[in-house]
Order: C-alpha cells, then structure tokens, then sequence
C-alpha cells in the first residue's frame, strides 16, 4: 500500500484492510503543515511590517532631534513642528465640527427617515464620496469650493471681524482667492463624512427594535424615539465613528496641500490668507525641496503625526472594542 | 389652540391640529421666494444666500406655524425631519458639483493624444498621460501581487487556524492600527526603507508599490477575513466528514465559496489605494518620460500627475490646467468603475442558487 | 464494508465540561441503531466521537476507546482525517457544496482527496452513490446543475449519496429529517432501510416515532441532571425499548412524561 504521500494515495479511500496501517498518520500531514505556516507566516509578517515602519520612522527623526540647529535645514526642530502640529490639530477639529453634524444627520435620515427601499441606494450614494481621490477633492477646493466661499468669508469678515471673542476667527483681510484653512477644512468634512455616515449609520439600524417600538407605544414622536432609544444605543458607536473620521482627517494630505496657502503661523484666522499648514501638508510640499538633514526634519515630522494618529486610532477601535456588535466580527 | 399634551381622549383629540399634506412643500416655495425677492431688493441675490437664507426663513416659519396648529412635540419632530434631509442634500452638493466639475474640465482633453503620448519634450500644448497611466497600472499591479497574498493568508489564519490565540488577536489588533496609518508616513516608510538599503534619495515604482502595500494589506485583510466568516460552518464539517485534511478543505471548499466576496474585496481594495498621492509623491515621484522599469528611476502615477500638472504649470497654464483635469477625469472613472466592478461581481457571483 | 462499532468506556469532554460519561455498547453491522434522548443530553456527542468529528471543537477530547471491527479508532497512531474516509457522515441540515454541480458533489470525497480515477469509473460511481440514495431518476437529466439548487429533501439524499460514494463502512446521521417536510422525511426512512443492507447506521434523532420505525437497535441517553455529564440510560431491540423497557427513565420518556 503506497503511503508515500497522504494526499496523492492511488488507492481507493476505502482500505478493505482491517489493520492500522490504512489509518496511521503519514508524516504528520505534510500539506497540513505548510499550508499553516504560510498562513500564520503572513499573520507574523504583518506584525513585523508595522515594527519596521516604526523603527525606520524614529530611526531617521533621531538624527534631527539631536543634530545641532545650524546644520538644520528648517532650523531648531520643535519650533518647526510644533506650529504644523497645531495646524493639523486645528484643521481637523474644524472639520470635525462640519462633519459630525452633518454626517449623524445623515445616517438617521438614512435609517430612520427615508423609505425603507431607498435606504440601502442612498446609502451608496454617499459612499461613492469616499470613492473620489483626494487630488481630484484638491482640485474642486481650489477651483469651486474656495470661490464659491469667499462672498460669505468676506460678508463674515465684515460684519464679524471686528468683535471681541469672534475676531479671533473671522478677522480680515479676506484671502483673495478663498483658499484659507476654512476652506480646507470644509473639503476635509465632505472627505471624512462617508466614513462617519456608513458606522453611524450600521450603528443606528442596530437599535433593538425592542426599545424603539417600546418608545413609539408610549406615543413618542419619531424625533423623540430617536433621541430616546436610537441615540442612547449609538453613543458608543457614534464615538468611535467619529474618532476614526478624526484620525483620517489628521492624517490627509493633498486636499490641504493643495487648498490651503500655507505660512509658519499660530492663530485662529479662518477667513485670511496667511494659515498654518498641517504636518502632511507640509511634508508634500517641502519634500520636493528638502536636503540632508532637512529630510529627516520632515520625516521627524512625519513621526509625530503617526503618533497622534495612532493614539486616536487605537481609542477609536478600543472604544468600538467593548461594543462587540459592531465590530463585524463574529 | 395650542395642544401641548395630548392626555385627552375625546376622538377630536386624536384628529385635531394637523397641518394639511403639501405644507412644507408649500412653505419651502414660499419663503424662497420671499427671500429671493428681500435680498434682490438689496442687491444680494446670489444663489448661494437665496438657499442659506431662504432655508432659514422656512424652518423658522416652519417651526412657528407647526408649533401653534400641531403642538411642540410635533413641531420637534418636523424640524427633526427637515433638519436630516437638508443635510443629506447638502452632502449630495460636493459629491455632483464635483463630478460635474471634473467632466465638464475634464472632457477637454479626453483625447486620443491624451492617451498615447507622455509630456517629453512637451513645455506648452500637447502631451498626454501615457507616461502616468503606465506608472499607476505598475505601481498598483506590483502592491497587488505583494498585498493579495500577504493579505490573503493572514486572514486564512485568522478564520481557520486560530479562534482565540493570542499572535491572533495580536495581528487583528495591529491590523486595525495599520487601517490608520496616514498614507503620508507609509510612503515616508517606504522612502526610509529604501534610502537605508539602496542609499538617500532613491526614487523608484517598487517603492511606492511598497508604500501602496503597507496601506492595502489591511483592507486585503479585514475583507477576506469577514467573506471566510460568512462561510457556513456546516460547508467545513461536511469536508472533514469526507476525510478531507483541514488544508484542502480550506483551499478547495471554503476559498471557492468565499470567492465572489473577496475578489470584490481585492477590486475595492485597489480601487482605494489607486487614486493615492501623497505615498507616491515621496516615493516615486515624478518623471516626464515613460518609465516602465519599477526597479529604477522616479516613476509617474496618475494622481501625482495630476498634482503636479495643476500646482505646478508652466506657461502657458491652461494646457497644464487642462491636463490636469483630463487626469482627474481618467482618475475618477478608473476608481468608480473598479467600485462598480466589486459590486458586480459580488452580485453576480454569489453562490450559485439557481435552478 | 459494514463494520462492527464497539464503545469502551467512552467519556467525552470539552474542555474542563465533562459531556458523557462511560458510555458502552456494541454496534452492530447491517442494522440500524438509533440514538434518542431529550436536547443536550450527549446523542450528538456519543455520534461525532465515532468518526472523531468532535475534536474540529477546539479543546474537545475523548478517554475510553471506539473500535471498528476491533481497530481502536482513538489509537496515538491513528490519524482522524483517515478514519473519516471510513465512517460517513450525513448531518442535520443538508449541506451540498455550493460551487459544485450535483455531479461534483458526489466525487467530492474523491476529487478532495485527489484521488485519480477514470471518466467512466466516476460516472459510474455516480449513478451508482444516487442509485443508492434514491436520487437517481430525479437527478440524472441535470447532474451538472448545482446542487443547491434541490429541494430540503433531494438536498439530504444529494448528500447522502456523497457520503456513500466513499464506500465507508458505517454511515452516521446526525438528525437527518428535521429540517425536511413530512414527506421528505418518510423518503429518507425509506432509504435508511435499503441502507441498512450495505452500511452500519447510526441515526441520531429526537423524533421517537421516527426511532420506533426505522431502526433496529435503539440506545437511550440521558442527564441525571442539569450540568451533569449525559450517560448511555438504557440498550437494546428496539421493540423491547420502546414496548417492554427495564430502565424506568427509559418508560418515562417513552411515554412523554419528559420531553
């Protein structure tokens, strides 16, 4: 009886041999084998590409933090970075502001306000804004966006600009061509709305409907439901989804590199042209130019985004973590 | 007239205080026309502040007349429902003002030429994206052919082999952490990891392919890992029960299942990392000429053309301008149509349940 | 084919949870043994142990000793994939593979394990596993349809007939008819005794009547009580089963005074 190979047997599976030997193991399932080290292989291999991205990360960022500031070439290290630490913190929150509004209104008309048949097509709808590159975002914020806002920055400048507390934000000269922070951080909203919209929105359908027809029996209004059962329910979720969108929007490039005209500035200025530039921004438009240890400045720069973003990105999935239902997996 | 609390029982109650059907339409109407006609009287009728404005005036009069007729509860639940269906229409704003946009720039330079020739030697009119095209058909096959089975194999483990290991939780807990990784640092990975082995400012298509990779391994992952999930239970029992070994059951049982689901995965995974910019900016940058050699020299990929095209034209600037929205156009239509392929494909190929 | 099932004093855990206690008893060939018992009682579990199906369960492991015709099928150098070519296994819901056509289905215990055979041995050996299952005369004009696409009942034969084309020696059904309609169901009765004449069966079910029809030895499990390991109550002819029992659980659950 040929028991070479496990797998290629010419004889029939069924041995009429009333003995062990046609159910002994053979070489311990050759096939078995390495079919399970290539698949926990390839689970390693992860695990050992994202240690190298953050050992070369701080590996090339030490030489910047600990070189002299004359031989750098943008200078001491922190007060290089820290006012793009701020832009990036900055655009984001704004976006983040325009975003999750919208993007929660949107995902309770999806799921609690349109026809039912509508409701998955419209779904789609929005998603296919996650579809548009961001260069092609770029370009609409520069060529429709920004002119489309500059009446209303200019009506805001003029009627606002001069008060106490909003000064601080909506101060003049308006940007001549519209191309400010607000901007970007409108562009930096509809970038990240899919995302909170399609979680929010798998969240939402998930109320029990228990809870809701609970709501509705005691004669609440659909709005009242909501806020009494849907909500509720969804907080969690809600979070999570609009940590995931903020860790995204700190972590876009092109659509604030290419919007925004950008200066070495900390201020609240939504409507001038002079804005501070977030740390991807600015590493997409010095890298070009960069040199010598100029490079490993950005790459510096670089790492400290990826630290922000990975603290928000780590408490967004711990946060979806301890709500099982809906972390999609079963 | 106001019913604030409907307690009462009498059937009146149960009927009275409703607004007639088509009010709100009727009111929309209304105030829009009210509002455009004040703000040309003060010559600020744009469309803009005819809509804002207009929208304003209808919620608020809205808000009053529901409250007086219907009650407050009602009246909540109105503004509630307006107030989510604007949003969803202001999101629709961008989406078609933005395709609108880039097809009506765009269709400009759709041209045969655009097509076949690269911008060597081009300083004004003329040139094309081949050069681009090439470069990002390149780039995004060589991320594929390294993400797809590195991908592939960590979910196989994950469903298959694993349950609740600890390496596994390990590797789904980092694989989240690397859904967020900004595509900037992996492309800053990429340049570092390439300076280190092949000395400081290598530009090449294999390092952005790379930089492209460490963005789809994790959607590789997380989408194979839920399409092996969906796989009945009882489709694996029944193998085992045939004396088939746990790997062929694996790769001639569950794969073939799963199939439909993660062939749309990988397409929507493409389609994801194939309008990225910033990756490809610091890694493989961007050439006039065609490149076709991954291994050496600054290869051009679509988007980066794009940006270049547009933020750094020459002079004159339309042609720039106009090849640049050519690009976005060709961008978007190869994103949207792999979108619409994954779906397809996941409807068309399902498990086969007909008669 | 058509071998005899002895089980030695045979505990079943999962894990720290000890399922089934000492279970003994002989199986005999060419005869039909059900398994009865109320829900979680261990029937399922005594079942899946035979072909070591249990042990897909991480953490799952069995003491005592299963032998076929004398071999302990639990031996250290015995390997479970293999016993499993041996001893067939039908399940409660039908589960055809569904990217395969009918014809697939049946070589599938073939074509998995990669062995080779001929065109015409495996249009025989197909006509032959449906023959076997009755499905043949509904099949045969469309064997390269998918076998999804059958009824519950064509589906359970479908599956059946896989399970055949292997030529095991024992042929386990786990609950085989209820997820089927009546008439489905009286089909595969039907069949299970042509079977008996070729196979060992071993029918798991909760359905008495079902029990009292098609079999010929009958084993009665139970728990002593909740969160106890479930144990082999009562043996034998099934006549005397279910007409003449020893065990008084055995009488009470004949009667129905616990379902």
């Amino acid at each position: 009886m040929s028991t070479t190979d496990a797998e290629a047997t010419t004889s029939q599976p069924n041995d009429t041999t009333d003995d062990l030997t046609s159910l002994r193991h053979s070489r311990r399932r050759f096939g078995d084998k390495v079919f399970k080290g290539i698949s926990s292989g390839s689970g390693t291999l992860i695990l050992v590409i994202l240690a190298a991205v953050a050992t070369f990360l701080v590996g090339l960022s030490i030489p910047a933090l600990t070189a002299d500031a004359e031989d750098l070439q943008y200078g001491e290290f922190w007060s290089y970075a820290l006012p793009f630490a701020f832009g990036t913190v900055w655009a984001a929150t704004l976006a983040m502001v325009f975003a999750v509004p919208v993007a929660i209104g949107i995902a309770l008309f999806i799921s609690h306000y349109a026809p039912r048949r509508l409701a998955q097509g419209l779904g789609y709808i929005i998603d296919l804004l996650a579809a548009v590159p961001s260069v092609v975002f770029g370009l609409w914020g520069i060529n429709t966006l920004a002119p489309m806002m500059r009446p209303l920055y200019v009506w805001l400048a003029d009627n606002f600009g001069e008060l106490p507390v909003l000064g601080w934000f909506f101060t003049g000269p308006v940007s001549g061509t519209g191309r400010t922070i607000l901007t970007a951080a409108l562009v930096l909203a509809v970038m990240v709305l899919p995302i909170i919209t399609a979680i929010s929105r798998e969240v939402f359908l998930q109320t029990p409907r228990l809870h809701e027809e609970a709501s509705l029996a005691l004669g609440a209004t659909r709005w009242e439901m909501i806020r009494q059962a849907v909500l509720p329910f969804g907080t969690p979720g809600i979070v999570s989804a609009c940590m995931l969108g903020l860790g995204r929007a700190l972590g876009e490039t092109m659509a604030i590199a290419m919007v925004l005209s950008p200066a070495a500035v900390i201020h609240f200025e939504l409507l001038t042209s002079s804005n501070p530039n977030t740390i991807a921004g600015n590493i997409a438009l010095a890298f070009p130019e960069a040199f010598g240890l100029g490079i490993n400045q950005l790459i510096a720069t670089g790492l400290v985004l990826f630290i922000i973003t990975l603290a928000v990105n780590m408490t967004a999935r711990w946060v979806l973590s301890r709500r099982k239902e809906f972390s999609g997996a079963n | 007239m106001s019913v604030t609390t409907s307690s009462s029982l009498p059937s009146e109650a149960l009927t009275a205080g409703q607004l007639p059907k088509h009010t709100a339409i009727a009111m929309l109407v209304v105030a829009v026309a009210i509002t455009a006609g004040v703000l040309a009287l003060f010559g600020a009728a744009g469309p803009a502040s005819i809509i804002i404005v207009g929208a304003l005036l209808f919620l608020v009069a809205m808000f009053a007349l529901s409250g007086a007729v219907e009650g407050i509860r009602k009246a909540k639940d109105r503004m509630a429902r307006y107030v989510v269906t604007g949003f969803f229409i202001i999101a629709l704003f961008p989406l078609v003002s933005l395709i609108w946009q880039t097809i009506a720039k765009g269709l400009e330079r759709m041209d045969a030429q655009f097509f076949s020739y690269s911008m060597r030697n081009v300083i004004g009119e003329g040139g094309g994206a081949v050069h681009a095209i090439w470069g990002t058909l390149i780039v995004t096959g060589i991320a594929g052919l390294i993400s797809v089975p590195i991908g592939l194999f960590t979910a196989i483990y994950l469903v298959e082999y694993s349950g609740r290991g600890r390496l596994a939780a390990a590797i789904r807990f980092f694989v989240d952490v690397m859904t967020g990784i900004p595509s900037i640092v992996a492309g800053l990975f990429a340049y570092t990891l390439f300076s280190f082995v092949f000395g400081p400012g290598t530009n090449s298509g294999f390092a952005g392919a790379i930089a492209l990779s460490v963005l789809m391994i994790p959607t590789v992952v997380r989408s194979v890992e839920e399409m092996l999930r969906l796989v009945p239970n009882e489709l694996r029992e029944a193998s085992y029960a045939l004396g088939v070994p746990k790997w062929r059951t694996i790769a001639k049982v569950v794969l073939p299942t799963a199939l439909a689901g993660i062939v749309t995965g990988v397409v929507l995974s493409v389609a994801r990392v194939i309008g990225e910019t910033a990756p490809l900016l610091v890694t493989a940058g961007i050439t006039s000429s065609l490149n076709v050699n991954p291994f050496a020299d600054p290869m051009a990929t679509l988007p980066v053309f794009v940006y270049y095209q547009y933020i750094t034209p020459g002079v004159p600037q339309d042609p720039f301008y106009a090849r640049a929205w050519a690009g976005a156009l060709t961008l978007i239509l190869i994103v949207m149509g792999l979108n619409a392929i994954g779906r397809l494909i996941a409807w068309k190929f399902a498990p086969k349940t007909g008669r | 084919m058509s071998k005899r099932i002895e089980l030695k004093d045979l505990n079943i855990f999962y894990g720290k949870f000890h399922a089934v206690k000492s279970v003994n008893m002989t199986i005999e060939p060419r005869a039909v043994t059900a398994f009865i018992g109320s829900s979680g009682c261990g029937k399922s579990t005594v079942l899946r142990s035979i072909n070591r199906m249990h042990e897909v369960i991480d953490g799952a492991y069995v003491e005592g000793q299963v032998l076929l015709d004398g071999v302990d099928l639990y031996d250290k150098a015995v390997d479970p994939v293999r016993v499993r070519r041996h001893i067939g296994m039908v399940f409660q819901r039908p589960n055809p593979f569904p990217t395969m056509s009918i014809r697939e289905n049946i070589l599938a215990g073939v074509r998995l394990n990669n062995t080779k055979i001929s065109r015409s041995e495996a249009d025989e050996l197909v006509e032959q596993s449906l023959r076997g299952a009755n499905l043949w005369n509904e099949v045969k004009d469309r064997l390269d349809r998918p076998g999804s696409g059958l009824s519950g009942g064509q589906q359970q034969r479908l599956c059946i007939a896989r399970a055949i084309a292997v030529s095991p020696d024992v042929l386990l059904m786990d609950e085989p008819c209820s997820a089927l309609d009546p008439i489905s169901t009286l089909a595969i009765e039907d069949l299970i005794k042509e079977l008996k004449e070729t196979y060992t069966v071993v029918i798991v079910t909760h359905n008495m009547q079902q029990a009292a029809r098609v079999s010929d030895s009958t084993a009665f499990f139970n728990l002593k009580a909740h969160g106890q390991p479930g144990e082999l109550i009562e043996y034998g002819p099934t006549e005397k089963i279910f007409h003449n029992p020893d065990q008084k659980a055995t009488e009470d659950y004949i009667t129905g005074r616990f379902g």
